[in-house]
């Protein structure tokens, strides 16, 4: 409880603060920060509603006397004095909050080259200067090597799309982004049809995805365990609806996930399940949903779609909500490209919803030892 | 040409109301419209708090929820806050400067037309395949023509047409404070709403101009296949926003600003003293406008500009605390020390002051562009701006209302149902949108039609909706008061605030003509001078004549009804299967609007004089219902 330790520093806000802890879901509300930047975030925020709080307390201590004390007698007749003003009092409210300001001024120019400084500019430089200069010694040549981890996540409405760039071995995940623990990875963002906002409030700010452009951003968590993440730009009907997760897991674990999605999908061993994958290749879903390396890319890839934490990014994960998904997606997320499937019999259901569920590349210790607040 | 004046009474009201050019009969079809609008989208406000009033709520569907937000915030700035400041504008500014009407009084009849006809526009949307939905920005691609519906194409050609109309009268508004003060009503002898009406006018002919430049683009791309904001084919999103932006920051301050004119006027005279430093007033307001063009990217944190581009605009954006701050603390110095009445008008212009601070602390922090990837597009954006338009401008409307009421209706509104719609209003104001900062800091973005149980939110948002009842019911009571005044309050004289600025010193109702003699001005709060220094009536700088007066005109009416049928008519392009060619309803749209033009240029038209005579019996008519 790291975050709730650090609010027993400011004690003035700490009853607020407490109210305000309490009641966001952990691992959403960025009260709660998990990441250092999502941590810079919040102290700075306390630190510029500290200074606020000067403002706030002398607007009000002032406006209260002047509500109670000067109030018209009955009666009274007599105009008050008319003052004109006072040059003294104007400069004074005048180059007092100035530095009021400058206080909130510095750190928000440093913060803003710390939030845009992914890591991926450096790395470049340093890749051409590798090309200049032949004679690199073998321990710069290393840190070259501890490259800087990179995922692309494109919005889809209304639907994540996040690749990993591992050079030759690259792969695609849909709706759910793993991540290693106490690493900085860069994002870089995209979108595929209208603007979306990539947005893990306990861990970042948001950084928008804009279609023709390229954004970037880094994120970092400190804890593995499962984060949600938002769509912050209206995007249509669904946006709401627009969640995804970050998971974060063990640097180990997560080089084993890595290692799995790069694996071939191969016919599972179960019948039924076998069955779904006929299905699965029957009704051209593989035309949009990409379970490995090969397939289409107009809706998410379903490579670990048994490891899935939510169907269509805010169901729960059973499988009747994954079949009444499959019968009618624009009943259950307005707007959605899905097209439905009316026709397929409960049977073909079964054996469908059977070849999904077991498309897992989660190890299932590491799967049952993921944090979920 | 010149002839007497007829007997108003031998045209029909309707026809009076409709060719009218006079700025008080302008100011109250302004009232009305923008009242009707105001209601409009605050009832959809209330259906948008009750589908968020449950996690997982069906009340409204995604699509209807975004229509409903568009709707929401393009009708209360455009066609609410809008109109209702100009209706006070239109009424107050002549009368506080002793004019006899605005500059252009044609002008001004043609600005409310246009705006009437492009809120009218706007609305017939939802008749025809739904609302705008892309939120009242309109963000491509979003509102391309690739994902928005028609509804856009009625937001691009009404809010064209009612911007040209908020153009003119801005220009129209710049022309009259210039040229028409009575004399000695030196620029720094003007009262401060019409400073702010004056540099609110200078801010909306720059602001509203690249508004019609990039709704003129958006209707390229939509209407004739261009590719200004498309992506793939070269175009580029961002540049709607900053176009959008570069008139949307200053049309915050086209609003606040009036808003803040009238609170400088109501708090002097219910303190019974002067403005404290009206000249840090004066200037605070120059530079509250000239920085308003400085901060439009402080919209567009998270885009990516560039963290250079990001740390500039956030520090211009602080900078703007400063004259916000030096007015506050001059309205609470103008009422320390003074003799507070605390009337309705009086507890709106007061409470003002701290709930503006409230908005305008969270505007700091906003302007912090690393946390304001935290807040940007959350609920605690939300909250925000909500503090400064309900908190602001609101406030200051309802106030000014309830000021300026007994001038331009003949009576007071009532005081005790004023007092309770207020404590209604501000209690109601606070729960609903107080708690919608911290609904924004756990993780709830804006513009969302629903959330999901278990995250914190349920019972925030519930509070929230209650709130919004509760306010509901403080507006519903002002709307009673309204009919229940014009029933019951008595009839008032021409001062019945102990006013100190020269509307007061015009009898009630005012003529047509407004004063009888203009005035001599020798101080700023001229009537109060003259109180003081004098018997209590203004000098009169010329002797009583013949008054010259515009006639009405049905021009205005006729041009903006052309180009709302010739908007329709673009829209119509869109339309899959229109029932007659768009380009002949684009034609009669057109051929009206210029044969209207053509027929008032040729048209030769010098107005009319009202005798001597006349106005003499008039003025004593006046002085014995007084």
């Amino acid at each position: 409880m790291n975050g709730l330790r650090r609010l027993f520093k400011f004690a003035p806000f700490m009853a607020v603060f407490l109210f305000l802890a309490g009641c966001g879901e952990r691992r959403l509300t960025a009260l709660d920060p998990m990441g250092p930047q999502s941590q810079w975030i919040y102290d700075n925020m306390i630190l510029s509603l500290y200074v606020m709080a000067i403002v706030i307390i002398v607007v009000f201590v002032l406006f209260f006397i002047v509500v109670v004390r000067f109030r018209h007698k009955e009666g009274d007749n007599e105009y008050p004095e008319q003052v004109h003003g006072s040059t003294k009092l104007e400069v004074a409210w005048t180059v007092i909050p100035l530095f009021l300001l400058a206080i909130l001024a510095v750190p928000t120019v440093t913060g803003q080259f710390y939030l845009s400084n992914t890591g991926l500019e450096a790395q470049e430089a340093e890749n051409e200067e590798e090309v200049d200069e032949e004679e690199l010694d073998a321990e710069s040549a290393e840190e070259l090597g501890d490259d800087v981890m990179k995922i692309t996540a494109t919005g889809h409405q209304f639907w994540w799309q996040f690749d990993y760039d591992f050079g030759d071995d690259s792969f695609t995940a849909g709706n759910e982004v793993y991540v290693p623990v106490d690493t900085k990875v860069a994002f870089v963002l995209e979108a595929e049809d209208v603007m979306h906002s990539f947005w893990v409030p306990a861990l970042a700010g948001k950084v928008d995805n804009i279609p023709g452009i390229e954004n970037y951003m880094w994120l970092e968590a400190s804890e593995p365990g499962v984060y949600k993440g938002k769509c912050a730009e209206l995007c249509g009907p669904s946006h709401a609806l627009m969640d995804f997760r970050l998971i974060a897991l063990e640097q180990d674990e997560f080089d084993e996930w890595a290692t799995a999605m790069q694996e071939e999908e191969e016919a599972p061993t179960e019948s039924l399940a076998n069955e779904g994958r006929e299905i699965f290749e029957e009704q051209s879903c593989l035309n949009c949903h990409a379970v490995d390396g090969d397939g289409g890319a107009m809706g998410p890839s379903l490579a670990n779609f048994g490891d899935r934490e939510t169907i269509a990014n805010y169901l729960d994960v059973t499988d009747e909500n994954l079949k009444a998904w499959i019968q009618d997606p624009q009943s259950l997320k307005q707007g959605n490209e899905m097209p439905a499937y009316p026709d397929l019999s409960d049977e073909e259901l079964d054996a469908l919803v059977a070849y999904l569920n077991q498309l897992e590349k989660l190890d299932p210790e590491t799967k049952e030892g993921l944090e979920r607040d | 040409m010149v002839r007497e004046a007829t007997n108003t009474l031998q045209k029909s009201v309707l026809w009076d109301w409709l060719t009218t050019v006079d700025h008080k009969k302008l100011a109250v079809l302004y009232l009305i419209s923008g009242t009707l609008f105001f209601l409009k989208a605050g009832l959809m406000a209330v259906f948008m708090r009750i589908q968020l009033m449950f996690p997982m709520n069906d009340f409204l569907s995604g699509q209807t929820f975004n229509e409903f937000i568009t709707m929401h915030g393009t009708i209360m700035l455009f066609l609410a806050a809008t109109p209702l400041l100009f209706a006070f504008m239109n009424y107050i500014v002549p009368l506080q400067i002793g004019a006899r009407d605005v500059a252009f009084p044609f002008v001004n009849a043609l600005g409310f037309w246009l705006f009437f006809f492009g809120g009218l526009l706007v609305s017939l949307s939802w008749f025809f395949g739904g609302a705008p939905d892309a939120g009242w920005t309109s963000y491509v691609p979003l509102a391309s023509r690739d994902y928005g519906g028609l509804g856009i194409d009625f937001y691009v050609l009404g809010l064209q047409v009612s911007g040209i109309g908020t153009l003119v009268s801005g220009i129209n508004f710049i022309v009259t404070i210039i040229n028409m003060r009575a004399p000695g009503m030196t620029m720094m002898r003007m009262p401060l709403f019409c400073w702010t009406t004056l540099v609110t006018s200078i801010l909306i002919v720059f602001a509203f101009t690249p508004l019609a430049a990039g709704l003129a683009l958006l209707m390229l791309d939509r209407m004739f296949d261009g590719m200004f904001f498309i992506p793939g084919e070269g175009g580029n999103v961002v540049i709607w926003q900053h176009i959008f932006w570069i008139f949307g920051h200053p049309e915050v301050y086209i609003l606040v600003l009036p808003a803040f004119g009238m609170i400088s006027e109501i708090i002097p005279t219910f303190s019974k003293k002067r403005l404290f430093g009206y000249t840090a007033m004066v200037f605070a307001t120059l530079i509250i406008g000239f920085l308003g063009f400085m901060v439009w990217m402080h919209h567009m944190f998270t885009v990516g500009i560039g963290p250079i581009a990001n740390s500039v605009f956030a520090i211009a954006t602080m900078i703007i605390g400063i004259p916000t701050g030096i007015k506050i603390f001059n309205w609470l110095f103008t009422m320390w020390g003074g003799k507070l009445t605390f009337n309705t008008a009086m507890l709106c212009a007061s409470s003002f002051v701290p709930t503006f601070v409230l908005g305008g602390v969270t505007g700091v922090m906003l302007a912090m562009a690393p946390v304001d990837h935290l807040y940007h597009d959350t609920y605690f954006v939300v909250a925000h701006f909500h503090y400064i338009i309900l908190g602001g401008i609101v406030l200051g409307l309802i106030g000014a209302t309830f000021y300026w009421y007994p001038k331009m209706f003949g009576h007071k509104l009532n005081e005790t149902l004023g007092k309770i719609m207020f404590w209604m209003f501000y209690v109601g104001f606070h729960l609903t949108f107080f708690v919608q900062h911290i609904l924004g800091l756990i993780g709830m973005p804006r513009r969302v039609y629903t959330y999901l149980e278990d995250q914190g939110m349920d019972t925030m948002n519930m509070i929230s909706t209650i709130g919004a009842f509760v306010m509901s019911a403080a507006i519903i009571l002002l709307v009673i008061n309204i009919v229940y005044s014009a029933m019951k309050s008595p009839r008032e004289g021409g001062d019945p605030w102990d006013g100190r600025t020269l509307e007061w010193a015009t009898p009630t109702p005012v003529p047509e003509y407004n004063f009888a003699q203009t005035p001599q001005v020798r101080s700023l709060d001229p009537l109060f001078y003259e109180k003081i220094h004098g018997d209590g009536t203004m000098k009169p700088a010329e002797p009583i004549g013949d008054i010259h007066m515009p006639n009405g005109s049905i021009y205005p009416f006729t041009i903006s009804l052309g180009l709302f049928i010739a908007g329709f008519g673009f829209i119509m392009l869109n339309m899959e299967n229109a029932i007659i060619s768009p380009w002949i309803v684009i034609a009669v749209g057109g051929i009206i609007t210029f044969g209207s033009m053509a027929l008032h240029s040729v048209k030769e038209d010098h107005g009319y004089h009202i005798s001597k005579e006349t106005v003499e019996q008039m003025e004593k008519e006046v002085g014995t219902n007084g």
